[in-house]
């Protein structure tokens, strides 16, 4: 174990967007390689953190402490367990194609765009392994600036209204999870999040942090119907910021359910879960209903990024009814199980789907689905990957996509008949949306004039999407390596949230 | 009390006997050098400040409170804490006014001597022990911005500004005074330790009736709704390098006076009073913010911005903790840090003929002047309480001291207050970045204006990153 993995991890990304940021515009092609290098260093760094887990325990590791603000007790506690290590790895990740996608497609002001982009990877890792939970809300608010100026710096024509809405929708969500916060703080005494999982609280006391911590998370993953600003911001945001949103933003809502919500009001959690499922459940139907009728291809994935928190969210929530009905704790940790993988593997496809739009939009600049038209024609390699992406974002056995939804589904069966049959639906309606997407765009006879001048991948985007398309199958094929990592943690997890609070 | 004096004794209060004199002599500098005045006198101001902080610092430390002069002086590690950093805010107010007041041709040593009497009324509040020391001290800041505000004399705007601001000014210590009657009245003692005593057990009438005009008058000197009407005029009218200095260091004063009058001398008996200030802390919080949002002058929004700040102050007192004046003290400490840089801000994108003081004077600055846009940008995000910057703990702080005594709702609301800030904050931000920056002009140098505000924002950035220092600072000062 080495001590200060986490550290670096924040701090390094962070510095070296500093540096970009003083670097400027003027000496860019250097400032470029400064942030790639930082990407790729902050990557392979957070390689010794998979390699030196321990798959055994549940406990936290690569644990850091230092004091902070002492007069709150409130200290620098950094660590991983099975559940954060999966999407730190995924933050580290992602970053690479963002940068490298963004490398001369970015014109304005380039410097700083890579500059947000590494500043918020650092605050990203910070929210995924901070143990102390006054400084996951600084990280999770602080995390919101870079974003709001991504949007509105780079976005399309309507980047104000949306990067407002995004900023005024989860701040508002957020600030009554602090209000939920220090209420635990007096009684605990102490911000600590183990502590805060320990403390006993009533049931009054739960439901109320309860509902504090689901607006603030419900807002960010975001379930039906607190989602409209989601689908604003990413159709406005620039390539890079909807995929960093939809791979690793969204995944901070399912985070903060299973490390907060979840083991903090158990018994809370307990009672409202027939309401989070069935949100769930009409994100999955009613949203796949939507995604159907988008002609925006980013809005159409926006609202199939929304189908598949709803996944997430009913895994995190099925556990109470599987344990009452069949008593045994292992299949409780199924739903979760497949929330998990489902994060992540949604962070690989909704990552790659955004990259595929951002190719197309960079030649044609439309993101409408009836600009395109037989690009298959043109671009065959770009066709090859978008088919790909395509299947898995429908679920298709082999790739990754698959994997998250089936857990849910069979968990969802231990649960309840109807759970599985409505959630089962996807299969279907995500088929629907997603290939009939790829049917008008890639398919067909080459649909105008501008279509017929496209120019097929360049290495730099051949690279970005063969890395992650190897992602999406290798966790499709295997992903026994993922579910290993997350056992311990989840069957904690389970443990700590069958058993009631209540005196 | 011992009849002797020595020299020795008077140590603690070294602080203002000094600046007394040093004003004095600052007075004659500028009356015999003449046509050098322009450059002696800004320059000798601030060393001035800086011996007395060194003084201050060297001399008038007290290990707890004592009194001198009968009771009618009170030194304790709260006063020399509110003094040293009086000292350094007026010294960075007075380094961002200077290249402003020089183009305007209203560098006068007057300015500088006016500014200096200002301070020494804030250190009279702050170490006041009797509501007279209270009410001189009062009158001295008061009149001294009066005379600021309407320094421009050619300015029809800055007349009418310190014509209304003195009015209301003169209403409100009226108001103050006829309270303090009331309670001298009852108690037949002018010291608030000896207030303090006499007021124990259940409130009459007559004290009730005493305690409203203290707490107008409070509210009056702090700007909170429904007396916060001189705010958004004066902040408006006066020359921005004024209006810099009436934002910031004054609310220090308020925030002892405050703390003197009510949490000390009327602490007895705190229900009197803790409604009424909740109802203008309330108001204040909820206004300031709302109509804000409906400013398209900058220095109008940030009157605004500051009413509702001042209901957050407020909000420490109403919690009657504590940590609900360590809360205050601290909230009120980085509000004027911030004002400090947002008001040097203007000063520097500001030129001859150009004040820089509607909202889209800013559009696209970040194309002309990447430097001051960021530290607008931090400003706006800490004023908006958005970690990783000071003013998340300060406002933290808050919300913490009100759970801490029960005031869920206040809490609650407080936060949602919060959330329409953040709105006119971010709307800043927006102009700044987002918008084109058309032909506006490009903000001028001034080197060491813009490593003093560099540092402003770097203090905000650090002080959010590390916050540890300024709170045990706050705690020991209350301590």
């Amino acid at each position: 174990m080495q001590a200060g993995l986490l550290s670096t991890l924040i701090w390094l990304p962070i510095v070296g967007g500093v540096l970009v940021l003083a670097l400027g515009d003027s000496r860019i092609a250097l400032a470029r390689w400064v942030a790639l290098a930082t990407a790729v260093a902050s990557f392979l760094l957070s390689l010794p953190l998979y390699m030196g887990f321990d798959t055994s325990t549940a406990a936290f590791q690569f644990v850091e402490q230092m004091p902070w603000i002492p007069a709150f007790n409130a200290s620098y506690h950094l660590g991983v367990d099975g559940i954060a290590l999966p999407l730190v790895l995924l933050t580290t990740f992602v970053t690479i194609p963002v940068v490298i996608a963004g490398w001369t497609v970015i014109e304005k002001r380039p410097a700083q765009y890579f500059a947000a982009f590494l500043i918020m990877e650092g605050l990203m890792v910070g929210v995924f392994s901070a143990l102390d939970a006054l400084l996951f809300y600084f990280f999770w608010e602080a995390m919101l600036i870079p974003m709001f100026l991504i949007i509105g710096i780079w976005g399309g024509p309507r980047r104000v209204y949306a990067t407002l809405k995004f900023f005024l929708y989860t701040f508002l969500g957020s600030v009554f999870m602090l209000v939920a916060l220090i209420y635990m703080y007096l009684q605990a005494g102490s911000y600590d999040i183990v502590a805060l999982q320990e403390l006993p609280l009533g049931f009054d006391e739960q439901f109320w942090i309860f509902l504090a911590f689901f607006a603030a998370f419900a807002v960010k993953i975001p379930m039906f119907p607190v989602h409209t600003w989601l689908p604003d911001a990413h159709v406005e945001a620039p390539t890079g910021g909807s995929v960093v949103l939809a791979a690793i933003m969204l995944k901070m809502g399912g985070y903060g359910f299973l490390r907060f919500a979840l083991p903090i009001a158990p018994d809370a959690a307990r009672e409202l879960d027939t309401l989070v499922i069935a949100l769930s459940l009409v994100a999955v139907v009613y949203i796949g209903f939507v995604a159907l009728v988008q002609t925006d291809m980013k809005k159409l994935i926006a609202y199939s990024s929304i189908a598949h928190m709803g996944f997430v969210t009913l895994g995190c929530f099925l556990a109470f009814d599987i344990a009452t009905g069949t008593g045994s704790l292992a299949g409780a940790g199924m739903g979760i199980d497949g929330a998990m993988v489902q994060m992540v593997s949604h962070g690989l496809i909704s990552a790659a789907m955004f990259l595929c739009v951002g190719v197309m939009y960079d030649r044609l600049h439309s993101r409408e689905i009836s600009a395109y038209g037989g690009v298959i024609n043109r671009m065959p390699m770009f066709g090859a990957f978008m088919v790909l992406f395509a299947m898995a974002n429908s679920g298709l056995p082999g790739t990754s996509g698959f994997v998250g939804e089936f857990l849910v589904i069979i968990a969802s069966f231990k649960a309840n008949f109807w759970y599985a049959f409505l959630a089962a639906t996807t299969l279907i309606l995500g088929a629907a949306y997603t290939l009939w997407l790829v049917k008008r765009v890639i398919f067909g006879p080459v649909g105008n004039v501008h279509v017929a001048t496209l120019e097929d991948l360049n290495g730099r985007e051949f690279f970005v999407l063969a890395v992650l398309a190897a992602g999406v199958l290798l966790l499709g094929l295997w992903p026994a390596p993922l579910l290993e990592v997350m056992q311990p943690s989840v069957q904690h997890l389970v443990e700590q949230i069958v058993t009631s609070k209540l005196p | 009390m011992t009849p002797t004096l020595s020299i020795a004794s008077l140590a603690p209060a070294l602080p203002e006997i000094y600046l007394a004199a040093a004003i004095c002599l600052v007075l004659l500098v500028d009356v015999f050098a003449g046509a050098a005045a322009r450059r002696v006198t800004p320059t000798l101001t601030l060393l001035v400040i800086g011996v007395g902080a060194a003084l201050t610092l060297q001399y008038a430390q007290v290990e707890k409170a004592m009194t001198l002069f009968s009771g009618m002086y009170v030194a304790d590690p709260l006063a020399t804490l509110l003094k040293l950093l009086t000292m350094l805010f007026v010294a960075i107010a007075l380094l961002y006014s200077r290249h402003f007041l020089e183009t305007r041709g209203l560098l006068k040593g007057e300015y500088y001597v006016l500014a200096l009497t200002a301070m020494l009324g804030i250190f009279v509040i702050v170490s006041a022990g009797s509501l007279l020391t209270l009410y001189i001290g009062i009158e001295l800041l008061s009149l001294s911005l009066y005379a600021l505000v309407a320094f421009d004399r050619d300015s029809g705007v800055a007349a009418e500004s310190a014509m209304k601001y003195f009015v209301l000014g003169a209403i409100a210590s009226g108001c103050l005074l006829y309270g303090m009657s009331l309670v001298y009245g009852l108690t037949g003692t002018l010291l608030l330790n000896e207030i303090a005593t006499a007021l124990q057990g259940p409130p009459s009438l007559g004290l009730i009736m005493g305690v409203v005009f203290l707490v107008v008058g409070v509210a009056f000197k702090f700007g909170g709704v429904p007396f916060h009407m001189w705010v958004p005029d004066v902040y408006h009218g006066a020359p921005t390098s004024v209006t810099l200095l009436v934002a910031t260091a004054p609310k220090i004063a308020s925030f002892a006076l405050a703390f003197r009058l009510l949490a000390e001398g009327l602490g007895n008996t705190a229900d009197t009073w803790i409604q009424m200030v909740t109802i203008v802390a309330v108001l204040s919080a909820l206004l300031g913010n709302v109509i804000a949002v409906a400013q398209t002058n900058l220095k109008r929004m940030l009157a605004y911005s500051a009413i509702g700040n001042v209901g957050f102050i407020l909000f420490g007192f109403v919690a009657g903790t504590e940590q609900g004046y360590e809360a205050s003290l601290y909230y009120t400490v980085v509000y004027v840090l911030m004002a400090l840089g947002a008001f040097g801000a203007m000063l520097l994108a500001s030129a001859r003929g150009f004040e820089a003081d509607e909202i889209e004077h800013y559009k696209g600055l970040h194309a002309r002047d990447p430097f001051l846009a960021l530290i607008l940008m931090a400003l706006m995000f800490s004023f908006a309480g958005v970690p990783p910057l000071v003013g998340f703990w300060a406002k933290l702080q808050i919300f913490q001291a009100l759970w801490e005594s029960g005031h869920l709702a206040l809490v609650v609301f407080a936060a949602a207050v919060s959330v329409i800030g953040l709105f006119y904050y971010l709307r800043i931000v927006k102009t700044l970045y987002f918008d084109s920056p058309g032909d506006l002009p490009v903000p001028e140098r001034h080197g060491a204006v813009r490593l003093a505000l560099g540092l402003n924002a770097l203090a905000v950035v650090l002080l959010g990153l590390f916050p540890q220092t300024l709170i045990e600072l706050c705690v020991q000062a209350l301590g």
